[in-house]
């Protein structure tokens, strides 16, 4: 089997840009329709649904960014009724609220869709046994790989995240053919298996889709080399559909966008004037084959190119690459995306010292956020048990605010940049 | 009758230590007792001195965070068993010692130790039955 949906997936481009158009002009009528938000914006723009009749006309429309997710928390960009939803995600907003997403049941068979066409252009096929090392929850990693695996009628495995050994004992007892975690998390788990001694060579597992959080062609290479697979990213985001908006295929040189579901387009940051094939800007998506949550124009903030050249693998869908940075300031730690706005929520509401950095590194493969706080009289006692106990006071407050943990670093006063203009609140000594 | 103790947080980096006790040391200030308690990242200086109130202003004004705490002066014999007595007395009950740190003095034969408990009133009564001499700011300083 080569391609999940090869009618798709090999079409030309004439018969994409067709699908696109006719569904690009039903989810502009449906959001005019149904969404307030939507017609506000349309109707100050002074456009009808109407005019809206082929995907070159995408131009015309409005941006969605994520704040707007936030001013509508939690649903009122849902374009369908109540009763149509079927499921419903969340990821870490900018500030303390979620950005909670919906699907109906076509929405989950269009997200299983493109998943499904992710593990196929890894080699998958509906025999084999699929390791699920993400985590489950409101998070889309898990569930989005389960429901592709399903959908190609492959075994779905899910462990979930966590828990090394026990992924270890499953790679090794459930003989599964295919692994899907966060990158970082499969140099853990091939870390630990070369310390347990377990031979990477005598596992089944022949490959792995990796994502959810930034990774080098260098850290693919150590991948491959340390579990014996062959390593495929794989990219998606909660606000579009989920892991499987886009995928690597054989070449792993860039991964084919889902355009018949998510409408893809590089534009400018500054501008927001479109860019040519083969020129960094910001990554925006309009979600032409969703019902409740068709975003329209959503800026992702990931810094990515597309190529329309035809790809060896046959595919003609169109090639996203690696994103290699944001434009804004998200952080994405073991996965989960962090804004430095949400720190300084949590430090404000502790009444600590507003003045904090926030320092990202990468050990042992696994990314290790510290948050260093001034000391202040508030915290300070002459017993270092005391001292500990607020430390971690802090160190939950931020846990259970980002959704990841945090180290707490209690620094003297004055000792941290002080925002001369803008203060240097992240340092990032990841190389990725 | 207690002592006022200031305390410091010290971020561990090369020449902190230097910088702060040479900082006392400009404006003349008298240390009499000192102890170190120390983590991963940071310690606490905790000082005797002879003047706390400007000792915390000095250091406040160098930005550091300086708290100042009440804590308990108690004068045992320097024999062995005399720290004993005094902590079993505290023990007996049920008064705990957060931390404690000794320092000699020329009062020969006695040994002075600087006791943290929750309720300081309670505990130095306690030592008081049991014969301990509970000490003063002065009589620290006078004992030179």
């Amino acid at each position: 089997m080569k391609y999940f949906d090869p009618q798709i997936e090999t079409a030309s481009r004439e018969t994409l840009c067709g699908i696109q158009s006719e569904r690009l002009a039903s989810i502009v009528k449906r959001c005019y329709d149904h969404v307030p938000f939507y017609r506000r914006k349309f109707d100050e723009a002074g456009l009808l649904p109407g005019d809206v009749k082929s995907i070159d006309d995408i131009t015309k429309l409005p941006f969605t960014v994520k704040q707007d997710l936030r001013d509508n928390y939690p649903f009122g960009l849902f374009a369908v009724p109540r009763e149509d939803i079927v499921r419903i995600h969340a990821s870490s907003g900018t500030t303390g609220k979620q950005t909670v997403v919906g699907y109906t049941e076509n929405d989950v068979e269009i997200w299983s869709r493109s998943a499904a066409r992710a593990i196929v252009a890894a080699g998958g096929t509906k025999a084999d046994r699929i390791h699920i090392a993400y985590g489950y929850g409101l998070f889309t990693g898990g569930l989005g790989l389960h429901y592709g695996a399903e959908k190609l009628g492959a075994a779905a495995i899910p462990v979930s995240s966590g828990n090394t050994m026990r992924q270890i004992q499953l790679l090794e007892d459930f003989e599964p053919d295919i692994l899907c975690c966060t990158p970082s998390y499969a140099l853990t788990i091939g870390e630990a298996m070369r310390g347990a001694g377990v031979d990477a060579k005598k596992l089944r597992l022949r490959a792995g889709i990796f994502g959810a959080e930034p990774w080098t062609e260098a850290m693919r290479a150590e991948i491959e080399s340390v579990l014996d697979i062959k390593a495929y990213d794989i990219y998606g985001l909660s606000e579009i559909a989920g892991p499987g908006v886009s995928f690597d295929c054989c070449m792993q040189n860039g991964m084919h966008v889902c355009e018949d579901y998510f409408y893809p387009e590089i534009v400018d940051p500054d501008t927001l004037e479109p860019v040519p094939d083969g020129t960094f800007g910001e990554l925006v998506f309009t979600c032409i084959g969703k019902e409740a949550l068709p975003l329209i124009r959503y800026r992702t903030r990931d810094i990515s190119c597309l190529t329309h050249e035809t790809c060896e693998c046959g595919r003609t869908l169109v090639k996203m690459m690696k994103p290699k940075g944001r434009s804004d300031d998200m952080l994405i730690i073991r996965g989960v995306n962090v804004f430095p706005s949400q720190v300084e929520h949590v430090i404000l509401t502790l009444g600590l010292e507003p003045n904090y950095q926030i320092v990202v590194d990468r050990a042992k493969n696994l990314d290790v956020m510290t948050v260093c706080v001034e000391m202040s009289d508030a915290v300070f006692s002459d017993a270092v048990r005391e001292v500990e106990r607020r430390e971690k006071e802090i160190a939950s407050a931020m846990q259970s605010v980002l959704g990841v943990s945090a180290k707490v670093r209690l620094v003297e006063p004055r000792s941290l940049p002080r925002s001369e203009g803008k203060a240097v609140r992240v340092v990032d000594n990841r190389k990725i | 009758m207690t002592i006022k103790q200031i305390s410091i947080f010290v971020e561990n980096r090369a020449g902190r230590l230097a910088d702060i006790t040479g900082l006392l040391a400009e404006s003349k200030i008298d240390i009499r007792a000192l102890s170190i308690a120390d983590t991963t990242d940071y310690g606490i200086l905790r000082l005797i001195v002879n003047d706390p109130d400007q000792a915390v202003d000095v250091l406040r004004q160098s930005g550091m965070t300086v708290s100042a705490t009440e804590v308990l002066g108690i004068k045992v014999e320097d024999i062995p068993g005399g720290f004993a007595k005094a902590i079993r007395t505290l023990s007996d009950k049920d008064i705990s010692v957060e931390y404690a740190y000794a320092f000699i003095t020329p009062d020969v034969g006695k040994a002075y130790v600087i006791v943290r408990v929750e309720n300081n009133a309670s505990a130095a009564d306690a030592l008081k039955t049991a014969g301990i001499t509970i000490i003063s700011q002065e009589e620290i300083f006078n004992s030179k």
